[in-house]
């Protein structure tokens, strides 16, 4: 792994264990409005400043990062589990199974994503739950289109046929032989696509269609302060920072995965 | 005749895709809670005013009745009405999607060549760490959500500097923001397969020839490395443009840009359902269109590639 990778996953150690801290030993409550100091400039009281209520913004952060970080991270591997799974079988049973399946995905694929992400959080009652349910609805069609392409390329490997010569079962060669092969790309893509579920669960939120308030989202709480752009511009600009930075660790952490 | 056969078997692809498509998003306006007549009348209305109009919106059918009523009305080439303005979707569309195209097209092109220079430089200074540096860019690119850079977009040019409207639909002045905006993620992409595109060419045998005859730097990469690196760039290019639909929603909202996406968020928080249906299929028809085109500017780039061949 090289230095930049390394860094990478520092910052995201960091942040994660920055967010599961903070209720400990921070001395803010994300939640606790203080009329008194609203829209305070960052400084050494509020790090972050305090938003149009007087809550604290970092503390909100700290509490966005856990609910986005967790929402995508259980997305994402919601999303590799149907795909591996679709993959595989589509791969392996090849014929009309296959055609049929991969019908199926490029309808998801040639879908406007964010649309159907937006209609599926519409539909369910509001809340992380919904979120996460849209976005691996959405993103596991990636995952089986390229576990199908690799199995297709090993499933007349010699070690596979050899399987089937001594005599295993199917499921056992699709469990046991095949689907092993294939998680080394699908965790490489797993880390890609973090990324992207993070600015999909930002853009549901930013739409009001995320976790409800009271609870923080980086989305929401970029979308609240959109109305304080000109005298507080900090309510929106460090949530929007957290995402970046999220992401681009994300991204970077997949693009030094994805090369080797 | 090869080519005709192409098309015809992707036209015919397309309409059991749009079916496809239709069907899912039928099936998502049905399951969305809130009855749209109650929205229409409000919640004083009596019930047989309700009854009414459930009846006139064809919602006291059952499913797959108001499905075929729905593919019948399309293949007359009608999108219905919207129940709020009570307008014809068509027509809104209409009206529409020339915004969402200005806003696609100038987006596009602020984006290739800015994507291709920043991704050809990057080659170039591979392993150096300028080259480092421009590779990270791409990734910074995408990890920026656009309603995000669309804010911050907007405080610096046009609250802070008051070079531009924050918001609204109009002429040019109006377009600027919202454009680059969009093409940020897409230069980002576009940037990283240059990139990739260009260091392949630039290690084959023939860029070595050329080079060993003399030609001029400039020419070797302007001539010779371009042309050969377009075509997998062609292809994102194409691929993002069609998702320009998805970033326009977000974009369109945030800029009160007066084009489809914005459109269809309006639909789907109203539960306006032919305003969703219509926008997603018309979304889906020019993501497929540019596909094709997509695949017949390979065609013309690239005469080893024969498409319809297969």
């Amino acid at each position: 792994m090289g230095v930049k990778a390394k860094a990478a996953a520092a910052i995201l150690v960091f942040i994660v264990a920055a967010s599961l801290l903070a209720p400990l030993f921070y001395r803010y409550n994300p939640h606790r409005i203080d009329l008194d100091h609203i829209k305070t400039r960052p400084g050494f009281s509020h790090l972050f400043g305090t938003d149009q209520e007087g809550r604290d913004v970092l503390a909100r952060v700290l509490e966005g990062a856990k609910i986005s970080i967790w929402v995508s991270l259980l997305a994402a591997v919601s999303a590799m589990v149907i795909g591996l799974a679709v993959g595989v079988i589509s791969g392996y049973a090849g014929g009309k199974v296959d055609t049929a399946l991969m019908a199926f995905v490029d309808l998801i694929l040639a879908f406007p994503s964010l649309l159907l992400a937006i209609g599926i959080s519409v539909v369910l009652p509001p809340g992380m739950f919904t979120v996460m349910i849209a976005i691996a609805a959405v993103g596991w069609a990636s995952f089986a289109r390229l576990t199908r392409g690799y199995v297709l390329g090993i499933r007349d490997a010699q070690y596979v046929e050899a399987a089937r010569a001594i005599g295993c079962g199917r499921s056992r060669i699709l469990f046991a032989h095949i689907l092993p092969q294939c998680m080394p790309l699908a965790l490489t893509m797993l880390t890609l696509k973090i990324g992207g579920f993070i600015i999909t669960e930002a853009s549901l939120s930013f739409l009001g269609l995320g976790a409800q308030p009271p609870v923080a989202t980086w989305g929401g709480m970029i979308s609240s302060g959109r109305a304080y752009l000109e005298t507080a511009p900090w309510i929106s600009v460090f949530p929007g920072i957290a995402i970046a930075l999220t992401t681009f660790c994300f991204n970077a952490l997949g693009d030094a995965l994805a090369k080797n | 005749m090869d080519f005709v056969l192409y098309l015809g078997k992707k036209f015919l692809l397309t309409v059991i895709l749009l079916l496809g498509i239709a069907l899912i998003t039928f099936s998502l306006t049905k399951a969305l809670p809130g009855d749209p007549a109650l929205a229409l009348v409000g919640q004083r209305a009596s019930p047989a005013t309700i009854a009414a109009i459930r009846k006139q919106i064809g919602a006291d059918k059952p499913f797959l009745v108001q499905y075929v009523d729905y593919v019948k009305m399309i293949s007359r080439g009608e999108l219905g009405r919207s129940y709020f303005t009570r307008r014809e979707v068509l027509d809104e569309l209409k009206q529409k999607f020339p915004n969402t195209m200005r806003l696609a097209l100038l987006a596009m092109a602020l984006a290739l060549p800015a994507g291709l220079a920043l991704g050809f430089w990057a080659a170039m200074e591979r392993g150096r760490p300028l080259g480092e540096a421009l590779n990270s860019i791409s990734i910074v690119g995408i990890s920026v959500p656009v309603f995000f850079s669309g804010l911050l977009i907007m405080l610096f040019a046009s609250l802070e500097l008051k070079l531009f409207p924050p918001a609204g639909t109009g002429g040019a002045e109006f377009l600027i923001l919202p454009a680059i905006t969009l093409s940020l993620p897409s230069i980002a992409t576009l940037s990283k397969v240059s990139r990739t595109s260009a260091l392949e060419v630039m290690g084959l045998p023939f860029i070595k020839t050329a080079r060993a005859k003399g030609i001029s730097e400039f020419r070797v990469i302007a001539v010779h490395i371009f042309r050969n690196a377009i075509i997998p760039i062609v292809t994102v290019a194409g691929l993002d443009f069609g998702s320009y639909l998805n970033g326009a929603v977000l974009t369109e909202t945030i800029f009160g840009w007066d084009g489809i996406g914005r459109y269809s968020v309006e639909g789907v928080m109203r539960r306006d359902y032919p305003v969703v249906l219509g926008t997603v299929l018309a979304g889906t028809v020019t993501f497929i269109v540019i596909n094709m085109l997509v695949d017949i500017a390979y065609h013309v780039l690239d005469p080893r590639v024969r498409v319809y061949g297969r």
